[in-house]
């Protein structure tokens, strides 16, 4: 049960707006953890700090035991930890593969030489990250996508698209930022597979989401907030009946579904 | 000695902050660059020029003829240049060519019927020499002074108190939400067009009041120098626009008192990138954020 | 007589696409400069300075190309980290710097400009150049670089987020762009034999944003048509010889309102 992620008495402020107070919380690698909360709660703002988006006021966050705050997306990334973005952010000017790609070779950097060699014609870095993109794409079963345009897709697979560029990279810890927004039960169902399916990889997946059917069946624990703090923290059947949590629900007039 | 070229300066100085602030004005409200604006100032120049020349008018005349030809030219450009492009998915580079081309025509045109070389700006001040204290002007450059600081204050109030004024304030902060208030954005840019353009007109004339000789291609150089004003000075600010416009105007005549005098123009430059580097947003940092 | 003054047209025609590719690099990645003209006379007054000390002039382009490229990384720097406008000013204003630099050094004339320029310029070695250009753009299009420069041309937070180095992408894609201008201004100086510096003043800058955007800045091959188009043109209106100039700026503005993507599509687009 090693921590995989740690964060730390974080809090952040927008001038006199405290969106995060002195959040704490232990991921556990191997596992899915969920972020849950009425909508308000700070679970974005808390996801963006943890993506290196935004950064804290206060307060420290470490991967692997190491400190990270303060660091740039891309420097993260490279450090394993990948994320999606809630509304889809694509190229729009580049095929569904290429998109892939760019995951892919978040972590490979071949330096100046490599780069020119790779120019003139020794694409092996290339090559290699082309046939990741396309493992990916088969990995959210969306092989034989590889040349469409983003445009083309739904939104399902856009998001789909989304995960598989951030698989590509080989992360370690996956951030998903409501992936399962506007899906019908069967696609709950595949994303359900899909994030049991990443699990089963190796990978440890920190998640944001308000379907609680979903929440509920995949997730290893589950912390949740309100008005930016924690509130409860602890495994589904443990938060389903926690006093607090219900009354955060009810009280804020959302859709109380807690039970599975 | 010393005091004498502030003085200098700042005269030299008011006629960048005039054509940096109406590069402003167009950039608040539209976010976009005007490249033809230098070329509207030479206009208000050549009208003002022509008022002296022909009509044997004084030089109030030659600015009134100044500000209204460039105004009118300014309303133009924005109808034939800007907004057809606006209504057909507002592309943010096709200005840059339309307003390219609008100043090449422009440039022609003046060299059709004023010849390319640079002309004599006749003008019938007095070229008397006032005293104050340990400076001197003369009358032509005290005419500046209060022509360009009345503009000025002219747009201060216009701009703070009537409700074309805030029309334009609004429409700078975010065109989006002033079209949903009711305000008819076509007309306040157009305004907003006509206004900058005015002021440019205005500094055109000063500008050949105090050098004696304007050409067709004056405005390419103030062009580009208005541009760095206006980022010296905050993109988007007006007060900024002024302060540094004053500010180049100081340097400029310094340099060329004190250091090798063929730099003179780098300056406005160098001081750019300067402001660039350090503190982007201008100045008094009151300009759009700089980074992304 | 004739077919010679056609040839020196086809040789700046190439000189002129060749800048106009040397702006679409870093237009891909959303680094819009108003300044090529500054590293077309980088390159052109360091390559005609070391073929008048005798050297070759493969070297003498390349050398000059060089120079330029590092130009382009000072350039670049500011530009990282502000928004696509500060970088047009930017760019316009590096462009006025590097033409009063050169107006005052007096090692390569001041003023006056430098004559006097060896004639080594044929049309095989521009065109030849130009193909080169043409095939770094293609090939870079299909590497991690040509991605990384449409992604953050998209959006650069977000390509920072999906692990694209800002910094590098955009540094590398500014000093090539400013390498190929540095080259053609190699081209240049050996062709025009007398150069000064306000032959690369705002106009040169201008003149190279219109080839790209004309033809469409999308596409890699606007640009060749762009600098077509602007470099013929005024060759073709020789017959309305005084009202070329007029002509042609009407041109611009009405080709800038009826097709304000440019002439050509972008790519994507015509696939569907």
């Amino acid at each position: 049960m090693t921590t995989l992620l740690r964060i730390d008495h974080v809090s952040r402020r927008f001038g006199g707006y405290i969106a995060l107070n002195d959040a704490s919380c232990e991921i556990v690698e191997g596992h899915v953890h969920a972020l849950i909360g009425p909508n308000g709660a700070g679970k974005t703002t808390l996801f963006n700090i943890v993506s290196g988006v935004l950064r804290p006021t206060s307060g420290k966050l470490s991967f692997q035991g190491v400190d990270y705050t303060g660091c740039r997306p891309d420097k993260i990334l490279t450090m394993g930890i990948a994320r999606n973005f809630q509304q889809v952010r694509l190229v729009r000017g580049l095929s569904v593969l290429e998109n892939v790609m760019i995951g892919a070779h978040a972590r490979i950097d071949r330096g100046l030489i490599g780069n020119t060699a790779e120019f003139l014609g020794f694409a092996v870095a290339e090559r290699a990250a082309r046939e990741k993109a396309r493992m990916m794409l088969e990995f959210v079963d969306m092989a034989g996508s590889g040349e469409m345009q983003p445009d083309d897709l739904t939104l399902v697979d856009q998001r789909r698209l989304e995960i598989a560029r951030a698989l590509a990279s080989d992360p370690r810890l996956l951030l998903l930022d409501e992936p399962a927004a506007g899906m019908n039960p069967t696609e709950l169902n595949e994303l359900g597979a899909l994030i049991s399916r990443i699990q089963a990889n190796g990978l440890t997946v920190l998640l944001v989401e308000h379907h609680m059917r979903l929440v509920m069946s995949i997730s290893d624990r589950i912390t949740v907030l309100s008005a930016g703090n924690i509130i409860a923290a602890g495994p589904p059947k443990v938060i389903q009946r926690d006093p607090a949590v219900i009354a955060a629900y009810l009280g804020n007039g959302d859709e109380p579904a807690l039970s599975s | 000695m010393l005091a004498q070229q502030l003085a200098n300066g700042v005269m030299l100085g008011s006629t960048y902050a005039l054509v940096a602030i109406g590069y402003t004005l167009i950039f608040g409200v539209l976010r976009l660059l005007h490249l033809a604006h230098g070329e509207v100032f030479m206009v208000g120049a050549f009208a003002g020029l022509q008022l002296v020349l022909w009509w044997q008018f004084g030089p109030m005349v030659a600015l009134i003829g100044g500000l209204i030809s460039s105004a009118v030219l300014g309303m133009l450009l924005e109808l034939v240049a800007f907004r057809p492009i606006r209504k057909r998915g507002n592309s943010h580079l096709a200005p840059i060519v339309s307003t390219i081309g609008a100043g090449l025509v422009l440039q022609e045109l003046m060299t059709k019927l004023f010849g390319a070389e640079q002309m004599p700006f006749a003008s019938a001040i007095s070229h008397v020499v006032y005293h104050l204290g340990v400076i001197s002007v003369t009358g032509s450059q005290l005419f500046i002074l209060s022509v360009a600081t009345a503009s000025m204050i002219a747009l201060h109030l216009f701009v703070t108190y009537t409700s074309y004024g805030m029309a334009m304030r609004a429409t700078s902060e975010n065109l989006q939400v002033a079209a949903v208030l009711g305000i008819n954005v076509n007309t306040v840019i157009l305004v907003t067009f006509g206004v900058a353009s005015a002021l440019g007109g205005i500094a055109g004339v000063l500008v050949g009041l105090n050098f004696n000789a304007i050409s067709p291609f004056m405005g390419v150089e103030m062009g580009i120098k208005g541009m760095a004003v206006m980022l010296i000075g905050g993109l988007g600010s007006i007060y900024g626009a002024m302060v540094a416009g004053l500010l180049l105007g100081v340097m400029e005549v310094l340099s060329v008192a004190y250091l090798e005098s063929s730099l003179r123009d780098g300056f406005a430059f160098g001081l750019m990138i300067i402001i660039l580097i350090f503190r982007p947003r201008g100045l008094f940092q009151t300009g759009i954020r700089a980074e992304r | 007589m004739w077919s010679s003054y056609w040839d020196s047209v086809a040789v700046f025609l190439g000189i002129n696409v060749l800048m106009g590719i040397s702006l679409y690099v870093p237009m891909t990645a959303g680094l819009i400069s108003l300044g090529q003209g500054a590293f077309m006379a980088i390159g052109a007054y360091v390559s005609a300075l070391l073929t008048k000390s005798n050297v070759p002039f493969l070297p003498a382009l390349l050398a000059g190309g060089a120079v330029a490229a590092a130009a382009g990384l000072v350039a670049g720097a500011p530009a990282l980290r502000i928004r696509g406008i500060y970088v047009m000013i930017l760019t316009l204003g590096f462009g006025e710097i590097v033409r009063v630099f050169f107006l005052n050094f007096e090692p390569t004339g001041g003023a006056s400009g430098m004559g006097g320029i060896r004639p080594l310029t044929e049309l095989w070695q521009v065109a030849l150049a130009c193909l080169i250009a043409y095939a770094v753009v293609w090939r870079m299009r299909h590497l991690r670089l040509g991605r990384a420069m449409i992604a953050i041309h998209e959006d650069d937070l977000v390509a920072e987020a999906m692990g694209i180095n800002l910094t590098r992408t955009k540094l590398v894609s500014f000093s090539l762009g400013a390498l190929m201008a540095g080259v053609a201004g190699g081209f240049y100086a050996h062709q025009a034999l007398f150069i000064d510096a306000n032959q690369f003043d705002f106009s040169r800058s201008a003149i190279t944003f219109l080839y790209v955007v004309l033809g469409g800045a999308a596409n890699p091959f606007g640009s060749i048509v762009g600098a077509a188009i602007v470099t013929l043109l005024p060759e073709l209106l020789r017959v309305v010889q005084d009202w070329r100039m007029t002509i042609f700026g009407t041109m611009l503005v009405l080709v800038a309102v009826w097709r304000p993507d440019g002439l050509l599509p972008a790519p994507r687009l015509r696939k569907s």
